[in-house]
């Protein structure tokens, strides 16, 4: 067990380097060799009336005018031993790991990234205990009871639920829960934990069931085809001949073969949310990582796409990791060595 | 002629109406029309549009807490480093500049009123001097006096320094502050020519040339003092020195504004602003739609930008009377045009330009603004709300202003084309309504043969890499630019000299995207700036707007107008004209 998970941490910390290296080229190769200059590169971090003293200083600033692989070297180093940045007067420390400096909203990318976290992890984490819940259950259900009306309905609500956006429905549920009726706090509201719990239960309930209407559709489509599927094979008829009782064939026979392939998609669905739900939290404006990576792209803020895009990919490496090790824990016939 | 009959009346009809409004006194003065409704529900005894003209909920009750949303984040909280209209507005609550705007509705609000100093610029006989003596007493919120030593810091810091970007560079531009490195290179302020202070309360411009306009560049916010040992640079945004009624409470960069009451802010010494909620909080980036849910539901008070709700609630407000009697129609500082580059084939022909102004279907590039609502189709370079505006229109486009074919035609045939010919419309592609006004125009000319393709480039580098660039707009043919501008101060120079100065075409960055550079036009312009006499000036103005608009290179779609909502426990509204939105520092909430 222990080979396996420093097998894959290293293979995840390559990973991660060669996200850093492609989205790098993305943003900084890609526009170059198509033409752009570093002047045009640095008049994003300038005012619409700078001059071109102004434009020439924050090439300078940001090193734009040295060659790719150096600035690729400095910002890997700035990830591992950090970087300061001159704000004027004084430096601005960027200590390890630096993920670079907006120049947009004048901070560090690390600790915003930080920063937005907690909001994200919040919607991310009450939205997956929703949805596996209500997802699994109702697939569960619908399976059991196929062809019937509840089976029809469950499945109609599914659609509905994959098939409608999250900023209509949660739009949609704003007005009505939140400006029509009030039962709910309207968007913008979203309060730290630690600063008032429940504030940030109110003002989440609404994102978490938008969020989670989405996925719990999902899970309970996929759960209802693994249960039809399962509940045929042999060793579910073997252990109803046994005489086993049918909450029993359903829960520890059935339900954990189906549970396997949605652990898998479980985890790299709270992994990709971690790297911001970014509807969800633009809807209902929660400062969390996936709305400041909207409005960092709106804003040409590389610095910030490019941390967050690391960030994403860490958490994505980190669930697939988490889903591997759990597997034997589900699945018995998985051995990790 | 008829037309422009027509719309003389109704630039006269508004003028009075401002006028009117003036008449009434400054805002403070008006003002019966208490809101007494619901909250949310707008139904506050008030009228369509009259915060436009008057006072609207008049109140001196102190207290409460008001709310700002807003979808986006200032460029900087900093006074000396930023160049949006709302946040020159929203920072005069903590940043006293020399001069400000009256306080008033109307063409009086465009009057300027000293602020921290004691009374307009005293400018010497050549006209390249200007004195302010700055008034006594004025204190930061640490309670340490204000020195005519920090505004001459804070104008070298907004000015020359590579670091604060996002602002204007008027001062650098007009100060004779020759090979001056900056205070960030350059430790010793002595050393900035540019501004003098004889003693602790004078501070002394040279300019390199005579600028009449000189009391509206130090209306600028970059003219707020900052003290040389609080400034942080980039990171001074987080903590501003406050010399207005508010200061710095927090600040979570993108996130929120706290602001509370400055105890060392003296009332006396300021005459344009009030300090009447306790507590002031801003958020950014918040859903535009969910603020305009908010802002209807009363649980928000003011959308920070200005910019007026979204579509869906503007639809909401129109048709129900009530919420419309609680809305506002002004005008922006924003006319939205096109530009015909007078350097692109055939549009070096004036004959070509002037066959695009007959055909254009000005009713159809209204329509994406929104209708009358989003703007009053224009004629003009100068807008409405700009000292020195006349109105004329050049060229009728037939009295529903869907164009006049047959003379569209005549002037293809003088120009040498009468079966039309072939050009590109350039637009920011990112910008919905920007690109529909080039397909209704691209309908348009298509009407008299005029083959016009639509070519789309990202808003961030517009200006630098694209329509603003002379030789990419030359070498791709772009023969039309659909843009957009804004005075940064409400005269007829502030609105003109950087888009038809032929001086201020630039290799990139440009917005003279026209390339008009006509000798008269340019002479007009260094008249006026060195004319005092104000009626002098103002025709001056007038007269430049002509010129340009004889060029055939510049075409007004509409003078901007946006629909603002404001809920009925929001006090003392009014709509500034300087920023063509309500003014920040009168407003006032009503405790539920």
């Amino acid at each position: 067990m222990v080979a396996f998970i420093v097998r894959r941490v290293i293979a995840a910390v390559l990973m991660l380097a060669v996200v850093s290296a492609a989205t790098f080229a993305i943003f900084f190769l890609i526009p170059r060799a198509l033409g752009q200059t570093p002047e045009g590169m640095a008049s994003r971090y300038v005012g619409r009336d700078a001059t071109p003293e102004a434009i020439q200083g924050a090439v300078k600033r940001l090193h734009l005018d040295d060659p790719l692989i150096v600035q690729y070297g400095r910002f890997a180093k700035g990830i591992v031993a950090g970087e300061d940045y001159s704000l004027g007067p004084r430096k601005a420390e960027c200590p390890a790991p630096c993920f670079g400096y907006s120049f947009n909203n004048n901070q560090p990318v690390w600790p915003t990234l930080l920063d937005r976290l907690p909001a994200t992890m919040s919607l991310a984490a009450g939205a997956a205990i929703l949805w596996l819940i209500a997802g699994v259950s109702i697939g569960i259900v619908s399976a059991l009871r196929r062809g019937t009306a509840l089976d029809r309905a469950a499945m109609t609500v599914a659609l509905a639920g994959v098939s409608l956006p999250i900023y209509f429905t949660g739009l949609v549920s704003l007005s009505v829960f939140a400006y029509t009726l009030g039962i709910f706090p309207g968007g913008g509201t979203y309060t730290g934990i630690s600063e008032n719990p429940v504030a940030w239960f109110q003002a989440l309930v609404l994102p978490w069931i938008t969020l989670a209407f989405l996925y719990a559709a999902l899970y309970a489509r996929l759960t209802r085809a693994g249960m039809l599927e399962t509940m045929g094979e042999d060793y579910i008829r073997t252990a109803r001949a046994k005489g086993l009782k049918e909450s029993t064939v359903v829960t520890k026979h059935a339900l954990r073969a189906t549970l396997t392939p949605i652990l898998t998609i479980f985890g790299l669905d709270v992994g990709l949310l971690l790297g911001g739900a970014v509807l969800t939290e633009s809807t209902f404006s929660i400062p969390g990582v996936g709305k400041l990576v909207i409005d960092a792209i709106r804003g040409n803020d590389l610095p910030v796409v490019l941390g967050v895009t690391m960030f994403a990919a860490f958490f994505i490496v980190l669930a697939n990791l988490i889903v591997d090790i759990l597997y034997a824990v589900v699945d018995p016939r998985v051995r990790l060595s | 002629m008829r037309k422009t009959k027509a719309l003389a009346l109704a630039a006269l009809g508004t003028t009075l109406t401002m006028g009117l409004a003036a008449c009434g006194g400054t805002a403070g003065g008006g003002g019966n029309n208490t809101g007494s409704g619901n909250q949310g529900t707008g139904a506050s005894g008030t009228a369509f549009n009259d915060a436009y003209t008057k006072l609207v909920n008049a109140s001196d009750a102190k207290g409460g807490t008001l709310k700002f949303a807003l979808t986006d984040e200032p460029d900087s909280t900093d006074p000396g480093n930023t160049y949006y209209a709302w946040n020159w507005n929203f920072s005069r609550l903590y940043a006293r500049p020399l001069m400000t705007y009256q306080p008033a509705p109307g063409e009086e609000g465009l009057k300027l009123v000293p602020d921290l100093a004691e009374g307009p610029g005293q400018a010497s006989e050549d006209g390249k001097t200007w004195t302010y003596k700055l008034k006594k007493g004025i204190k930061y919120d640490d309670g340490t006096e204000v020195k005519a030593a920090d505004v001459k810091y804070a104008i070298a810091r907004s000015n020359f320094t590579s670091e604060l970007t996002d602002g204007p560079k008027y001062f650098a531009q007009y100060l004779d502050a020759e090979g001056y490195k900056g205070p960030y290179k350059d430790k010793n302020l002595d050393d900035f020519k540019g501004v003098e202070t004889p003693d602790d309360y004078t501070v002394v411009f040279k300019l390199k040339a005579p600028f009449s306009e000189f009391d509206f560049l130090v209306a600028n916010p970059q003219s707020a003092p900052v003290p040389q040992a609080k400034d942080t640079g980039l990171d001074y945004e987080k903590n501003v020195a406050s010399t207005g009624p508010y200061k710095f409470e927090s600040y979570e960069v993108g996130k929120q504004l706290n602001l509370v009451k400055n105890e060392n802010w003296d009332p006396s010494t300021d005459t344009t602003r009030k300090q009447l909620p306790d507590r002031i909080e801003v958020q950014y980036k918040q859903n535009a739609d969910d603020i305009d849910q908010r802002l209807l539901n009363g649980q928000i008070h003011v959308d920070l930008g200005g910019t007026g709700v979204q579509p869906a609630a503007r639809a909401k407000i129109v048709g129900k009377p009530e919420l419309k009697n609680s809305s506002d129609n002004p005008y922006t500082p924003f006319n939205r045009y096109a530009m015909m580059s007078t350097k692109v084939k055939p549009f070096d022909n004036i004959e070509c330009r002037k066959a695009v102004q007959y055909a254009t279907d000005k009713v159809a590039t209204q329509a994406p603004w929104g209708g009358p609502l989003g703007g009053d189709i224009g004629s003009t370079a100068m807008t409405p709300t700009t000292v020195g505006y006349k109105p004329f229109d050049l060229y009728p486009n037939g009295a529903d202003h869907k164009g006049d074919l047959a003379k569209a035609k005549e002037s293809l045939a003088a120009c040498g084309q009468p079966n039309g010919f072939e050009t590109n419309i350039a637009v920011r592609g990112d910008r919905v309504k920007e690109v529909q006004v080039a397909e209704a125009m691209q309908a348009s000319l298509d009407r008299v043969g005029i083959k016009a393709t639509i070519k789309k480039y990202p808003s961030g580098d517009w200006s630098s890499q694209y329509a603003g660039k002379p030789d990419f707009v030359h070498k791709n043919g772009l023969g039309i630019m659909v843009a957009g501008w804004g005075s940064d101060w409400p005269s007829g120079f502030g609105f003109l000299s950087q888009i038809v100065d032929g001086r201020f075409i630039k290799d990139s960055g440009n917005y003279n995207m026209m390339e008009l550079n006509d000798p008269s036009v340019n002479e007009l312009l260094d008249k006026g700036i060195q004319t005092t006499d104000t009626t002098a000036r103002n025709e001056i103005w007038s007269e430049v707007d002509k010129k340009v608009m004889e060029s055939a290179a510049f075409m007004s779609f509409v003078y901007e107008k946006t629909l603002l909502f404001r809920p009925s426990n929001l006090t003392n509204v009014y709509v500034h004209p300087a920023y063509g939105m309500y003014d920040y520092t009168w407003l006032g909430v009503k405790q539920q």
